[in-house]
């Protein structure tokens, strides 16, 4: 079997793709890959189209060594990586419903995104299709046997959440298959992107999914940053980091409540709901969004953090500090809410390595990775702060390592706020004349997000951007199997996968 | 004059139940909700939801059958002639001589199996979910309670509930093991009957671990007023049985002043308040447990409900 170093070597180094290598590649090449990553020797990364052309993005388990290899696919085929590898599945039906580009070989060539709504067919692609006006319903996997029955959920919901169908097959009570669909808030940012100005284009990476505004804006800047070579400002730099890791503190403050409330707990929803409150006020203070939108743009920021934001964000850890323990101690002596959460809802660790599964998904499953880390991006580099990982891959474990990021993420925190150094927040960008490409990984919330761009001039002219929940839906269906039914909403919302930054 | 004091007593019983449940049941919410530090609704607000849905339209499902159309009123009918058939403040109800416990168990079972019917009717996935797991909770927790009734029943001599409370509140009594295990036999069948925590979640919004509101997903309108309020009555009416079986201080005795009924009154909306607080407390602290974990938590109430009842022939004294 050939190595990685063979085919990169065998292929064609793309100039002016920063900072990882991207590497145009043959089909051999090609299947190459697909036979390492099916291997366990690599992992998956992103797999995304071009009108007629295929990238993937690889690199080593641990989360280095990025590499993202190019196939041209001039009659709009290529071999199909899923056959090998099942994580590359849902991405290869996106790239046929959005470019027409057919993957030969592929296990399941239902759509994925495209419902049969969109007036065309193949958006992006080269040659847009009329929609086919009596296309067939789309087939769900069939689950036969004695005694099944199957409910449909969603996708409008009792709840006000977002839209998404699950089709379980259960028999009694136990979950003998769960089918998820998903594509409902298909926004086509991807296709709004192309064409349109950087800064145009940032606001639209803000507002792929609204709870991660800054984990996208950031992962955007920086593929943006690394395309025309640009160092942003250390000030810069380091408040991005900060307002990094309040989003993180207030999406696991509120998810841990979430979680609990869905075990009928509310207490701890209650409670963690006034700590995620106080951070988003804080952050409103500071940086003028609750959410922080817009703050952060390609070349640095929008604008410095405001005089009195720095006191705003020590008042708000500071009384998360003191009232966060009491709620550790009170989800982990609830006997009834232990009851719940232990050993609900399993992810084999194994599983969670084949899919490269990001965030506290992987991190409860055993994955020691962190986009943070490895392939790591500044101001972490400085940064003392530790990546927990637990082993046992249920519902508890997801919380755990939320709760412990959030003592991570407090002491982040505080260690930017000691070291900012003053100075500018922004430097202008440049408008060179050759299209130039620029990827970042950065981690959200979820896990990892990876930003994929090529500039030409000013213009975007392609950008893929994918959300770690690629990557942790799959592992869902799998997660849920052998439980029962009414346990379904824990174990989703201690998945908490995003269905915006999905569906895109 | 007895006859007519009976009529009477009778009358404004079931006119208190049937205006005081929405109360309750806003009363608990509003604790439920200082607990959590939220302002939380009006106490008034239930009354408020009956009266919109009372003027809202009905949405029938194209194969609802009549059995669907009956069955709010079914139930709700069945509902109220239980909870009329409790003493709250005074004993002597006219209707206590027609109807006993065991008789009350039987109309709720009714009210249930019709529901239960009801939620199949329509053909959603949900409606039978929410039977399949109602039914078995119930076919659960019904023993449990026949098993109470005959303990208590041992020891007052009477399933008429009047006559308990009457002896239960006489001196005779005292404190008795078999008595207590059946008061906590008894809690543990209200909270899996009113679709309590840790039972059921009368709150969620996540249609796959409903149970009761799985059942009624497809109701509207009157309709679902009717169920609602029935949900209400069947509430107050188990906290008033335990109030009048175990706790009957200060209930009126058939044949005293009218003074006596003004303190019984008192006295019931005063072990109504801490019925709610401690059932609003208990909530709190407590999170719902798996399906599969609902027959353990019945099954200690049929066992406590038929120890009860074994050391009463064990030995008179317990």
């Amino acid at each position: 079997m050939r190595s990685l170093i063979d085919v990169i070597r065998a292929g064609r180094t793309v100039e002016r793709h920063h900072p990882w290598p991207r590497v145009a590649v043959d089909g051999d090449s090609w299947l190459a890959v697909a036979g390492l990553l099916a291997d366990g020797q690599l992992s998956l990364r992103g797999l995304w189209g071009e009108p007629s052309r295929v990238h993937m993005a690889i690199g080593a388990e641990d989360g280095s060594d990025v590499c993202v290899i190019s196939l041209d696919c001039p009659d709009r085929r290529f071999p199909s990586i899923a056959a090998h590898h099942r994580p590359a599945l849902r991405l290869e039906r996106t790239i046929h419903d959005l470019f027409g580009l057919e993957a030969i070989g592929t296990p399941d060539s239902r759509p994925w995104l495209d419902h049969g709504r969109w007036q065309i067919r193949f958006p992006l692609g080269e040659q847009r299709a009329a929609a086919a006006p009596d296309a067939p319903p789309y087939q769900f996997l069939a689950a036969e046997g004695e005694d099944l029955h199957r409910i449909a959920v969603g996708p409008v919901h009792a709840g006000i959440i977002e839209p998404g169908h699950f089709r379980f097959t259960a028999s009694g009570e136990a979950v003998v298959r769960l089918e998820e669909r998903l594509g409902y808030t298909h926004k086509g940012v991807e296709g709004l992107m192309a064409g349109s100005s950087v800064e145009r284009a940032a606001r639209l990476a803000g507002r792929v999914s609204g709870d991660s505004t800054v984990a996208y804006a950031l992962a955007f800047s920086q593929a943006v940053e690394a395309a025309q070579q640009i160092a942003v400002p250390p000030r810069a730099l380091w408040l991005r980091a900060l307002m990094a890791e309040l989003e993180r503190l207030a999406n696991h403050l509120g998810d841990i409540g979430a979680i609990c409330n869905d075990a009928s707990f509310a207490l701890m929803h209650a409670h963690c709901g006034v700590l995620r409150e106080r951070v988003l006020r804080a952050a409103d203070i500071a940086f003028g969004h609750r959410l922080m939108r817009d703050v952060v743009v390609p070349g640095g920021l929008a604008h410095d953090i405001a005089d009195a934001g720095p006191a705003a964000i020590r008042a708000a850890l500071g009384e998360i500090r003191r009232h966060f323990p009491a709620l550790i101690d009170l989800y982990d002596n609830t006997a009834s809410l232990q009851d719940r959460t232990v050993g609900t809802g399993s992810l084999n660790p194994a599983l969670a390595r084949q899919f490269a599964a990001g965030g506290y998904i992987g991190r409860a499953s055993g994955r020691n990775h962190d986009a943070r880390r490895k392939p790591g991006y500044r101001p972490y580099d400085v940064l003392r702060f530790e990546v927990p990982v637990l082993d046992d891959g249920d519902v508890n474990a997801r919380v755990w390592i939320r709760i412990r990021e959030v003592e991570q993420s407090l002491s982040l925190a505080d260690q930017i706020m000691d070291g900012l150094e003053s100075g500018p927040v922004r430097v202008p960008l440049q408008s060179p004349a050759e299209p130039t490409e620029g990827m970042a990984i950065v981690e959200g919330f979820r896990g990892d997000i990876l930003a994929w761009l090529r500039l030409d001039g000013d213009r975007i002219e392609r950008c893929h951007l994918r959300d770690p929940s690629w990557f942790q839906w799959p592992l869902l269906e799998a997660a849920i199997e052998g439980n029962i039914v009414a346990d379904f909403p824990l174990c989703n919302k201690s998945f908490n996968c995003s269905y915006s930054g999905h569906d895109l | 004059m007895v006859v007519i004091s009976d009529i009477l007593v009778q009358l404004v019983q079931m006119t208190l139940v049937l205006l005081l449940a929405p109360l309750f049941t806003g009363f608990v919410r509003k604790i439920k909700a200082r607990l959590l530090r939220r302002k939380g609704a009006s106490v008034f607000q239930p009354y408020r939801d009956l009266l919109r849905l009372l003027r809202k339209e009905v949405v029938l499902a194209e194969n609802a059958s009549w059995l669907f159309r009956v069955t709010p009123y079914i139930t709700f009918a069945a509902i109220w002639v239980a909870a009329a058939l409790v003493p709250t403040f005074a004993t002597g109800l006219q209707f206590s001589w027609s109807a006993d416990l065991i008789a009350i168990v039987a109309l709720l079972g009714s009210a249930r199996f019709f529901l239960a019917l009801a939620g199949m009717d329509v053909g959603t996935s949900f409606g039978g979910i929410g039977s399949s797991r109602e039914v078995m909770i119930a076919a659960l927790a019904e023993p449990a309670m026949l098993l109470m009734v005959f303990c208590v029943a041992l020891i007052a001599g009477s399933t008429q509930l009047s006559t308990v409370a009457t002896f239960m509140a006489s001196s005779e009594v005292g404190l008795r093991i078999s008595l207590g295990m059946a008061m906590i036999a008894l809690i543990m069948v209200a909270l899996a009957e009113n679709a309590r925590i840790p039972v059921d979640n009368p709150a969620t919004h996540l249609e796959l671990t409903m149970v009761h509101e799985a059942m009624i997903l497809e109701y509207s309108g009157r309709h679902l007023a009717m169920i609602e309020f029935g949900a209400f009555l069947k509430l107050l009416f188990y906290v008033s049985l335990i109030i009048c079986v175990f706790f009957p201080w200060q209930i009126t005795i058939v044949g005293a002043g009218p003074a006596s009924y003004l303190a019984g009154a008192g006295a019931y909306i005063f072990k109504l308040a801490v019925a709610s607080l401690l059932l609003a407390a208990f909530e709190t602290a407590t999170a719902k447990m798996r399906v599969f974990r609902v027959p353990e938590f019945l099954g200690a109430a049929l066992m406590l409900g038929l120890l009860g009842t074994l050391l009463r022939f064990v030995s008179r004294s317990f």
